[in-house]
């Protein structure tokens, strides 16, 4: 399981139990298309908080993606393996709200400036939570 | 100079002196004055201290070069150990006590006297030693220094020199290089001094110095770490005494911006006890600052100015964001006094070496009152220790904070607690966030909602939507209706197709269904009455507003009386035609309407108006080619009772008008208003309905008023729905010939209504026809469907 913020570029990754980095960023890249798709898709949606897509079932490595997309065209994607039954809907919106708050904050810190990677140990720590609360 | 031997213990204490009376950096010579003071606090007599210097030779050199020092230290500890001063004693004495000297003020001079007393072979203690002096360098500084106007030199355990963020390093940075600098004179012994001191410091680490953890967070730094371990070793005996009275005393050790050197103000960083707690002159010190940058303290600061202030501090970026992310409690990117000062009080611990916490320190919460946790917050995990009770309570803050604040200083340490908070705070911000990204996002609401304000339920309202509706439908080319479209505006409009529906319901529709369906063909008629001023309509539906807005009216409308849920009946066949007609004519032809329908009269709401329908009909033909459908309608109203053929033909064309509107529903509502009216228009006075529309009818638009007129008139008219496409057009505009206008107007929708009515009940019927026809196939094919399954 791993979580990405994207801004068309990864600004931070982080994934819980196997450290296959590469692979989740591969995955994220992958799903950047389809989000993208679904964001030029819908011109006035673009409010759209919950851009939730099931997809990439791949065979071999079953996951689950989800998108989330902000108005700054900002991405999280969360990577969830199909084994452990399947989050709710609920679950995942409610991951990407902590997300999307968690992100403010982090933007809020006039010492971040957008763009850079997120450094942030509050942001850390609350990935952290919230990807053993879903394991 | 006599010779002099010192014991590692000794040289390293002395070395340590010499350094902080080296103010001037000269590593040979030690200051005069800060000798003197230092000799002074040696609590010896003035005429030892001057004998002292006599005979280490300073006198002579008149200054204290680095043996002199030596010497004259040696002496002081002779004179304070009791023994008379000898130059020879000086290297015959072993066991000589080092000289102590005492620093800083009253009691903690004494203090300090006493820990020295205590403190043997320790170390230089002096102006650290007793664990009072947990800030060692500080109390160092502070001594060397006795200037210092801190109240309390003795940093109980945090003694880190907070240098004003413009300051460069912290002052043990400074302290380092004050020994680095001296030791220039003595290379040999001095790169050892410091660190055989530092070793000593630590060992001399006694639990309760809480402070301690912090010391030896700072490992990178030896110097520090030697500071750190010192507070720990303090002796027992002595220590026990520091860190109660400690605890009270939060002293702060701030170094001036200005200069490195240890000249340099020092404050301590709060006690122990509570390490994080912010002292009296810091805070002061801090709102000083604050006011420079805000000169109300109850504003705030906002983010960009806070960053440029703290990016002086020199710390990197990323420690200065952990900073905010701490100091920043209500994650409004700006820095309340309270926000401010843990801010600045967090810079300068870092600045001094201490390690950022995790979260922030309980007594750097914001509060609404200044709790100082001088119970303290004793953990010995320094930084991280510190439960982060988010709390934010600025004074501007209501009240209620302060509770709030107890119960999070209650909760204290729960991450999920402070993320709750944030994410209360946060979430507060991300849901006006979102509130604001939801709200555009749902025009119609806004739209519609000032519709029902307007929309008044009063059965003339819906009568005359309804015979606008009807109106409209006929007449859709007619100029009256594209009249309307420019008056309406996009409030106008919608109000105009709630009241359609409003009357329409009101002229028939008992139920709120009915009421509902009416709204989308009227707010279709509206629509194309809309595109009319276009020219042709198209996609009028598309814009038909919600339907919920005219819902009450339905229900007035339903209150009203039954007679004119008859009389309208014809009516919602207008909004049938809307849908039927889907192409409204571009030419009003409500003059030709209002002659046909005035002359006539309002005839009674079915038969009578035929045969006048059928006259007008034949003039809007080429407009409203639907309008010939409903004079058939209409002749087929009149007929239906008898002739099923009829109907069926009808049927198709009410079908087709069903189609057109897209609500079979309504076209049902019809058909059997239209039937009930049927059975009672012929006897009914569409003069009787009439009345009831008037009344209702008020003030909204003008067109309604336009049709009360209309409606008294609508009796004296035989043409039904010519007069009701008469007044459709009249009744959105022109006010002149309006009232015949309208009247026609609603004549013809009345009788569209009712033709529309009667199509419906026929459409019912075939449907149920055709129902019953499924059922029968159905029953059939399950019974074949075995077979199949077999």
């Amino acid at each position: 399981q791993s979580l990405c913020v994207h801004l068309n570029y990864p600004l931070y990754i982080r994934s819980v139990p196997t450290q296959g980095e590469l692979k989740f960023h591969y995955t994220v890249h992958t799903s950047l298309d389809v989000v993208e798709e679904k964001i030029s898709g819908v011109g006035k949606a673009l409010a759209d908080q919950r851009e939730l897509y099931l997809g990439l079932l791949y065979p071999t490595e079953d996951y689950k993606v989800y998108g989330y997309v902000t108005n700054s065209k900002v991405k999280f994607v969360i990577v969830v393996d199909s084994s452990n039954t399947s989050l709710r809907d609920n679950e995942i919106r409610s991951m990407f709200r902590k997300l999307h708050n968690s992100f403010t904050d982090v933007m809020c810190n006039p010492f971040y400036n957008p763009g850079d990677p997120i450094q942030s140990k509050a942001f850390d720590s609350i990935v952290s939570t919230m990807m053993v609360q879903a394991c | 100079m006599e010779s002099l031997t010192l014991s590692d213990v000794e040289q390293k204490y002395y070395s340590e002196l010499f350094l902080s009376c080296d103010v001037d950096n000269t590593k040979k010579v030690a200051s005069n004055g800060k000798v003197l003071d230092l000799f002074r606090a040696a609590q010896l007599s003035n005429e030892v201290v001057h004998q002292i210097t006599e005979l280490c030779g300073a006198t002579r050199l008149g200054h204290f070069g680095r043996s002199q020092f030596y010497i004259a230290l040696k002496l002081i500890a002779l004179a304070q150990s009791g023994l008379p001063l000898r130059v020879e004693s000086l290297n015959s004495v072993r066991d000589l006590p080092l000289p102590r000297f005492v620093m800083g003020k009253n009691e903690q001079e004494m203090r300090h006297a006493v820990m020295f007393a205590d403190t043997e072979n320790q170390g230089p203690y002096f102006p650290r030693p007793p664990g009072r002096v947990q800030a060692k360098k500080v109390s160092a500084h502070e001594m060397i220094q006795p200037c210092v106007p801190t109240v309390d030199p003795q940093p109980d355990t945090t003694s880190p020199v907070v240098s004003p963020h413009q300051s460069p390093p912290t002052s043990p940075h400074a302290w380092r290089k004050h020994k680095r600098q001296a030791s220039g004179g003595n290379v040999d012994r001095q790169p050892s001094v410091p660190g055989v001191v530092w070793p000593h410091f630590r060992e001399a680490q006694p639990g309760p110095v809480t402070g301690d953890g912090m010391w030896s967070a700072h490992s990178p730094p030896p110097v520090q770490e030697s500071w750190v371990s010192f507070t720990d070793t303090p002796p027992s005996s002595t220590l026990p005494m520091h860190p109660p009275s400690a605890q009270p005393e939060s002293t702060t050790v701030r170094t001036v911006p200005s200069a490195m050197t240890t000249n340099e103000i020092q404050r301590q960083i709060s006690g122990y006890d509570d390490p994080w707690k912010i002292t009296d002159e810091q805070r002061q010190y801090y709102i000083n600052q604050f006011k420079t940058i805000q000169a109300d303290l109850t504003g705030l600061i906002p983010g960009s100015a806070a960053k440029e202030f703290f990016t002086k501090s020199k710390l990197p970026i990323l420690e200065l964001s952990h900073i905010w992310e701490l100091s920043d409690f209500d994650k409004d990117g700006a820095l309340t006094l309270d926000e401010f000062c843990a801010a600045f009080h967090l810079v300068v611990a870092r600045k001094n070496g201490y390690d950022l916490p995790e979260k922030l320190p309980e007594s750097l919460m914001p509060k609404l009152i200044d709790l100082d946790d001088s119970a303290g917050v004793p953990e010995p995990a320094p930084e991280v220790g510190f439960s982060a009770s988010p709390v934010e309570v600025t004074p501007n803050k209501s009240p209620s904070m302060p509770s709030l604040n107890q119960n999070w200083s209650e909760l204290n340490q729960s991450n999920e607690q402070w993320e709750t908070f944030s994410e209360r705070s946060s979430s507060s911000q991300t849901l006006t966030q979102f509130d604001s990204n939801i709200a555009p996002a749902d025009p119609d609401t806004a739209i519609v909602h000032p519709v029902p304000i307007r929309m008044t339920p009063s059965k003339i309202h819906m009568q005359e939507m309804e015979l606008k509706r009807t109106g409209s439908d006929h007449t859709h080319p007619t100029s009256p209706l594209m009249a309307k479209p420019p008056e309406l505006s996009d409030e106008a409009k919608l109000a105009a197709t709630i009241k359609f529906p409003g009357t329409t319901v009101g002229d028939g529709y008992s139920s709120s269904d009915s009421f509902t369906s009416d709204q989308e063909p009227i707010s279709s008629a509206v629509n194309r009455q809309r595109s009319h001023s276009g020219t042709s309509p198209e996609g009028l539906k598309v814009v038909a507003p919600p339907p919920p807005p005219p819902r009450p009216h339905a229900s007035h409308s339903r209150s009203s009386s039954l007679d004119m849920n008859r009389n309208f009946a014809a009516v919602p066949a207008g909004p049938q035609q809307p849908g039927v007609v889907a192409f409204p004519p571009a030419v009003p032809p409500r003059p030709l309407p209002t002659q046909t329908s005035v002359p006539h009269g309002h005839r009674s709401v079915e038969g009578d108006g035929l045969p006048a329908h059928t006259s007008t009909s034949p003039h809007q033909m080429p407009e409203q080619p639907n309008f010939a459908d409903f004079s058939q309608f209409q002749a087929f109203a009149v007929d239906q009772p008898a002739d099923d053929g009829e109907n069926a033909s009808d049927s198709g064309q009410a079908e087709r008008c069903a189609e057109t509107t897209g609500t079979m529903k309504t076209a049902k509502n019809d058909v059997q208003s239209e039937e009930r009216n049927a059975t009672t228009v012929n006897s009914a006075k569409v003069s009787t309905p009439l009345a009831p529309p008037p009344k209702p009818v008020r003030r909204r638009l003008k067109s309604e008023d336009e049709l009360r007129p209309d409606v008294e008139d609508l009796p004296q008219k035989s043409n039904v729905i010519a007069t009701v496409l008469a007044t459709q057009p009249s009744i959105p505009r022109s006010i002149g010939k309006d009232k015949k206008a309208i009247q026609a107007s609603i004549r013809r929708n009345k009788e569209t209504n009712t033709v529309l009515a009667r199509l419906n009940s026929e459409l019912q019927q075939q449907l149920k026809d055709l129902l019953e026809e499924r059922i029968s196939l159905e029953v059939q094919l399950e019974q074949l469907r075995p077979f199949s399954h077999l």
